[in-house]
């Protein structure tokens, strides 16, 4: 039951990563890559019908994780309380920005939301790479399992750090790093024209960074956290993760030079799922680890909620997600292929 | 301690009755734009169209709106309410979960096809597009009111080794006696909103000499919907609503009454102030033997006072729950008034030309707002002093690592961050009923073509 909740909840959180992380991605580079406001739409209209179905991943992620193991999601959620209500300011604004920008045809409301939706998206993309960080070097957890963090304290990792330390942003810059790529790629995918070469271009600039903070990452994670490593030595065939993350990167390079748009964007996203994956597989079966006593650690077998809840359960679960993937395949279909920007006045415009 | 509750709670409380003016509103307005669609399809009258554009535009933005605010809801649950979440997660994360897998999947994603879609889909697809916004908004909010009315009356559960509840029957929860009235009632008053929003945006553009031919649709429509849902709202809903509270909450039932000792056959307060030092209400003005008569059916029947309850069980802000009840029911008879003069108008086909009563109906438009706020704060200080009406206490609940400094922060850059969307949402919303439902196509959204 542990395990299966365990990748239930991973797994919600990696296809939200995957999708939001496009969304995010393009909003990061939204006012570099779009020049001109006609370019501006096209991005607003390539994520305009999808950003609030991949945003409910993370609703929906967060309350099967309340369901599946709410002592997890009551210490987590209280002890990262400032971080997440900048989280949730900054999810306001870009929200925002994407729905108010073409209520009204001013220049100056629409470079207010444009700021608005670029910056919340740049800052969540850098915060959610921050969030894994604090999960993987673990925070001060009470006897009674419950912590707080201040948003920093002197940014070195120690047992009172806060939630940005020089790890934390490295892993933030890791992610800012990888969404632009994704977000890049997405955007390639969906323009054509001087738009499309510049997503080009940033996508490739991103994937340096993302090979720099990554190597970086690694070895912060390894001098962290050496028995994130533990699992893969009892199951060597796990290592396939992140060498299927290697493989993203590589294609990420690859087809970004050879201008296949559609299996770079595949490339982008093996490589943040398999990299997800691998993480959650290098922590199992903690959850959130304690830099106090590691007796303390949150796992997944002290937090995971009551037998009965649990198995009906299961049942609903299939159920509504059998549904919402026929929903977002009908979506998809329906919004495929590159997006053509209307007249001023229509839709996102 | 003491501070740091106060705080959290005015920050749950603030944070939910700002996202609630948006729900409310979508809610009832989708049921009217399936309407609408509906009769668009009926009688192919491009009219009904056209409305439902408007329409959806407006939808559209307090939906996002809605949206934007209710995250913050479902966080509050972890980052404020912890203590709370690892004792009642194991129900509730039921409800909230399913709320996400069932609801929120279906609306998000038919949303955009509902703005952007109605070339491509055509009139029959629009419309099932349509009804499943519609249904993902009603279903989400039977798991917010089921969540709710585990609450006010924690059914099917037990508590566990570990002092936490756990679920004993799916079923059990879903069903709850008290989700019923609640629901239906709570819906009832969110097509109250939407109708009188229609209703008022009609009257606007009659009383501005403005497409008259939507003023007149959006009045008669908004009235004929404003009269059902608001006749729905007091009989059956909220006498059932009532009954619920007088079983299974006495001592709020007292409260809400300004009751203070148990009487037979007592009597109904119209108006009057409760004295909290004297235990009593001045200047009263009552009906005798109505109290007694619409809770139990019967002229003498005894009803229970605060008196008769310890009052450490009282709830904690008894004026203030008094006050919410007593507006609640007093904004709700003016509603049915206007709407039963508004339907005796159209019967006799002077309505639109009946200035006096449309500047009332373009007036009105703020206080179904306020009546569903003041319903929902009667049942939740109702509630009071419990989180989970005699389980668990509210101040057993608080997040006990987050100080009243930090909580307080966050609820300042709340209030600071609300008030400016609110204005620019009402910015946007003024620009949108000022431009009006246009005939011509503009506002009929291209999509991408396929391939």
């Amino acid at each position: 039951m542990e395990i299966l909740w365990f990748s239930v909840v991973a797994f919600m959180i990696t296809v939200y990563a995957l999708l939001d992380g496009f969304d995010l991605g393009a909003g990061a580079i939204h006012l570099f890559v779009a020049r001109n406001d006609a370019e501006r739409r096209s991005i607003l209209h390539a994520i305009g019908p999808v950003w609030d179905g991949n945003e409910v991943w993370l609703v929906a992620g967060g309350g099967t994780l309340y369901f599946a193991f709410p002592m997890l999601y009551a210490s987590s959620f209280s002890g990262f309380y400032l971080p997440l209500m900048v989280v949730l300011w900054l999810l306001i604004l870009r929200a925002l920005g994407i729905e108010f920008r073409h209520q009204i045809h001013d220049p100056l409301w629409k470079s207010f939301w444009d700021s608005a939706f670029s910056l919340g998206s740049l800052l969540l993309a850098l915060f959610f790479g921050v969030a894994l960080g604090n999960v993987i070097r673990g925070v001060p957890l009470q006897e009674d399992g419950y912590f707080f963090t201040p948003l920093w304290t002197s940014f070195t990792v120690q047992a009172e750090a806060g939630v940005l330390d020089w790890f934390t942003l490295i892993m933030g810059l890791v992610s800012l790093f990888t969404l632009s790529a994704h977000g890049s790629n997405f955007v390639a995918l969906k323009t054509s024209g001087s738009i499309q070469h510049r997503a080009r271009m940033t996508a490739r600039f991103c994937w340096w960074g993302v090979v720099l903070s990554s190597t970086a990452a690694l070895i912060g994670t390894t001098a962290i956290r050496p028995d994130i490593w533990d699992n893969y030595a009892l199951h060597t065939w796990a290592y396939i993760l992140p060498l299927l993350g290697l493989l993203g990167l590589g294609g990420m390079l690859f087809f970004n030079r050879t201008g296949n748009d559609p299996l770079a964007f595949l490339s982008s996203a093996t490589f943040i799922a398999a990299t997800l994956a691998g993480t959650a597989f290098g922590l199992f079966p903690n959850v959130l680890p304690a830099t106090t006593d590691p007796g303390r650690s949150l796992t997944v077998y002290n937090t995971i909620s009551h037998e009965y809840g649990l198995s009906v359960g299961i049942i609903w679960w299939s159920v509504g997600m059998l549904l919402a993937l026929g929903y977002f395949t009908f979506l998809y279909r329906s919004t495929r292929g590159k997006v053509v920007v209307p007249a001023e006045g229509d839709g996102y415009s | 301690m003491e501070e740091a509750l106060s705080i959290h709670r005015l920050h749950f409380a603030f944070t939910v009755t700002y996202h609630y003016l948006f729900p409310q509103l979508t809610m009832g307005l989708a049921l009217l734009i399936v309407v609408l669609k509906g009769l668009a399809l009926k009688t192919k009258n491009e009219i009904y169209n056209r409305s439902a554009r408007f329409w959806v535009k407006i939808f559209a933005v307090s939906f996002a709106m809605g949206v934007v605010t209710g995250i913050p809801m479902e966080f509050q649950f972890g980052t404020n309410w912890a203590r709370f979440s690892t004792f009642a997660g194991g129900v509730i994360g039921q409800t909230l979960a399913m709320e996400g897998m069932f609801s929120f999947f279906l609306e998000s994603s038919f949303l955009g096809l509902l703005i952007l879609g109605e070339k491509k889909l055509g009139q029959v697809g629009h419309f099932i597009v349509a009804l499943l916004v519609c249904i993902g908004a009603w279903l989400s909010a039977y798991f917010i009111i089921a969540t709710n009315a585990w609450m006010q009356h924690p059914v099917a559960f037990s508590i566990a080794p570990n002092g936490t509840v756990q679920l004993t029957s799916y079923w059990g929860l879903l069903l709850n006696p008290w989700i019923g009235w609640q629901y239906l009632h709570t819906m009832a008053g969110s097509v109250v909103t939407a109708s009188f929003v229609m209703a008022s945006v009609g009257a606007y553009y009659l009383l501005a000499s403005r497409t008259p031919q939507y003023g007149r649709l959006f009045v008669r429509m908004g009235v004929l919907a404003g009269l059902i849902a608001s006749a729905v709202l007091i009989f059956p809903t909220g006498d059932g609503q009532g009954k619920n509270v007088a079983e299974y909450q006495p001592a709020t039932l007292a409260a809400m009454e300004g009751l203070f000792t148990t009487e037979e056959g007592a009597s109904l307060v119209i108006i009057g102030q409760p004295d909290m030092e004297k235990l009593r209400l001045d200047n009263p003005i009552t009906i005798p033997n109505m109290l007694s008569f619409l809770t139990y059916y019967r002229w003498n029947a005894e009803v229970k006072g605060l008196d008769a309850f310890p009052r450490e069980d009282w709830p904690d802000n008894i004026p203030l729950l008094y006050y919410s009840y007593h507006i609640m029911v007093g904004l709700g008879t003016i509603f049915i008034t206007i709407a039963i003069i508004g339907g005796f108008l159209i019967r006799r086909k002077t309505i639109y030309d009946s200035r006096g009563f449309l500047w009332i109906l373009m007036l009105t438009f703020p206080f179904p707002f306020i009546a569903n706020t003041a319903g929902w704060m009667t049942a939740e200080l109702g509630r009071q002093p419990w989180l989970v009406y005699s389980l668990f206490r509210t101040a057993d609940g608080t997040s006990a690592t987050v100080s009243a400094g930090n909580s307080l922060f966050t609820l300042l850059g709340f209030l600071g961050l609300y008030l400016l969307i609110g204005v620019l949402f009402l910015f946007v919303v003024v620009k949108m009923i000022h431009s009006g439902p246009s005939p011509d196509t503009r506002g009929l959204p291209h999509t991408a073509p396929e391939g």
